[in-house]
């Protein structure tokens, strides 16, 4: 999380990008998918970070935003019939608006009081995709998402999703690597001194919190369009819970440490059921693990391994 | 430079600070000295807006500026640093200076300008400055204490200020340390023209250092003037230094 982009993590980068362009050669409908769900999750965990990792606060109700852009994308694609560009770009906009506005009200507030206020507006969230049948489908789900054709096939599509998140992965790094992100990072360090050198924390606060709940969006768009379909369970507070475990399995301290939570926890329940029914059983270990032994993470972990190797030469 | 009128604050029905007025001339180097507990830190915490005053006002070069949020004052040219070690521990020793430079220079919210580099020869001109260039890429929260405290003094230093608050700079210091941190202090005034105002425990640091000095006791100014007047000051050796040959001859 320091500095710039080392060799060694752009080579890592570039390679992951390039295995997965590879993943439809394997001509796999069932890796396919997964993968594009894992991508999804990662950018939805990366940008949760920026809240968590960056700021320094957690977030109860992230998915909130998630599904703010996936209703978006699925009602201006398929009641209203919108083109693909607008459509996203107003699922991003409205993402970004909301979470302003929310942002607004939970900034005032730190600690176990911030995180309650981030849950309570994510309930809101959910009770207006419920109730509100005639936009969304309530909870029915939103079901037939109108996907343009020249994307509309499995393949396409991937491609589609990885330029995106792809893009989106860059553009967040950048921000958490900038000006900016350094001086969140003194504000999640050590609010009061921040404050002392001219740091307007609030506003940092803010911004950490916007720019979350806009990548969620970009996300949460995604999602919808991968699943020709929206459900309330994207807005639930338990989607909160998985997304916040993706980051800490991941590791908050480092920038990539979410995305490798998000596939580590997709590829464990994918394989986990294959053998056995309990998934949460095998999910409650993971998180108790993580706490007890792993608190920065598997990221952390490799840090420590490192590290350890380093300093054997 | 710095005026401050009537200044009042209690804490519950405890009167920390008591109808101070006080003031702070340009180029001097100013101790406020007093027993423990006598308000010396929640003074400071008024003059730089981290607690509103009940009643007083403190004025910067002319400018009101009571109830200002310290990111507005320090922007003024009023920094200070903190008694107990106040950095970022998870950041490197680097990155800790090149924050408060980031903020200096307003960059805080350019989003797609990378960090990596920015400021960069001022942070190392700071870093030497204190004597931290050789643990720039150390983690803060692991430096030796002593060093902790410099770099403290190079993160109020970035904000390059006119004014500069230090609570308690040798707090916890061996004396050697106490002898370094001194020399570097009044060198580092006296290059920059640093107008100084410091809280101290230690009367060698305050007799080294301040060209003036004043007393405060419980929330109260007691005397305040040049270090012989004061110390000859007949309440004042009473008051403070009588207690703390109380001390050592109890120690």
């Amino acid at each position: 999380m320091t500095g710039r982009m080392t060799r060694p993590v752009l080579a890592a980068c570039l390679t992951v990008l390039v295995l997965l362009a590879l993943v439809p050669l394997l001509e796999s409908n069932y890796l396919i998918d997964l993968f594009n769900e894992i991508m999804i999750y990662a950018l939805f965990a990366l940008s949760l970070n920026v809240i968590i990792g960056y700021s320094g606060n957690v977030s109860f109700g992230h998915a909130a935003y998630f599904a703010i852009g996936g209703y978006t994308m699925a009602i201006l694609l398929t009641t209203y019939e919108w083109p693909l560009l607008p459509a996203f770009a107003a699922a991003v906009a409205f993402s970004f608006a909301c979470s302003a506005v929310v942002a607004y009200f939970c900034t005032r507030l730190t600690d176990i009081y911030f995180a309650m206020l981030t849950l309570a507006f994510s309930m809101l969230v959910w009770g207006v995709a419920f109730k509100w049948r005639l936009m969304t489908g309530g909870d029915d789900g939103f079901v037939g998402v109108d996907v343009p054709a020249f994307i509309a096939e499995r393949v396409p599509f991937y491609y589609f999703s990885l330029v995106v998140i792809a893009t989106a992965v860059a553009v967040l790094w950048v921000i958490c690597h900038s000006a900016f992100g350094r001086a969140l990072l003194a504000v999640r360090e050590n609010p009061v001194r921040a404050g002392f050198v001219g740091i307007n924390t609030r506003l940092m606060r803010w911004w950490a919190f916007v720019v979350a709940g806009t990548f969620a969006g970009i996300a949460g768009a995604l999602f919808a369009m991968v699943h020709r379909g929206m459900y309330t369970e994207s807005a639930f507070w338990p989607e909160s819970a998985t997304v916040l475990i993706m980051t800490l399995l991941g590791g908050m301290y480092s920038f990539f440490g979410p995305a490798i939570g998000a596939a580590s926890l997709f590829l464990l329940e994918r394989l986990t059921n294959e053998y056995t029914e309990y998934w949460p059983l095998v999910l409650g270990t993971i998180l108790l693990a993580i706490l007890m032994f792993l608190p920065e993470g598997l990221a952390g972990l490799a840090q420590a391994v490192r590290r350890q190797i380093l300093r054997g030469r | 430079m710095l005026k401050i009128e009537g200044l009042f604050k209690q804490f519950g029905g405890f009167v920390a600070i008591d109808d101070v007025s006080f003031e702070l001339l340009e180029g001097e180097k100013h101790a406020i000295i007093g027993p423990n507990g006598a308000g010396k830190t929640t003074f400071f915490n008024l003059v730089t807006g981290h607690l509103l005053p009940d009643r007083g006002s403190v004025a910067f070069q002319g400018e009101d500026i009571t109830g200002r949020p310290p990111h507005r004052i320090v922007k003024l040219g009023l920094a200070r640093s903190f008694q107990r070690i106040n950095i970022y521990p998870r950041m490197s020793v680097f990155e800790n200076v090149q924050v408060a430079l980031i903020a200096r220079e307003r960059q805080e919210l350019r989003f797609f300008r990378l960090a990596a580099g920015l400021c960069g020869p001022e942070t190392n001109e700071l870093l030497e400055l204190v004597g931290l260039d050789e643990e720039a890429d150390e983690l803060a929260g692991e430096l030796a204490y002593g060093k902790q405290k410099q770099l403290e003094l190079a993160i109020a230093l970035a904000e390059n200020p006119r004014v500069l608050l230090l609570d308690e700079p040798t707090a916890g210091m061996s004396p050697s340390e106490t002898e370094e941190a001194i020399r570097l202090i009044r060198e580092i005034a006296d290059a920059r023209g640093l107008t100084l105002l410091f809280t101290e425990h230690d009367m060698t640091v305050v007799f080294g250092i301040a060209d003036r000095i004043t007393v405060l006791h419980h929330g109260e100014i007691i005397a305040s003037g040049a270090p012989e007047a004061v110390r000859s000051d007949p309440v004042v050796r009473q008051v403070y230094l009588g207690e703390e040959e109380a001390a050592n001859g109890a120690a």
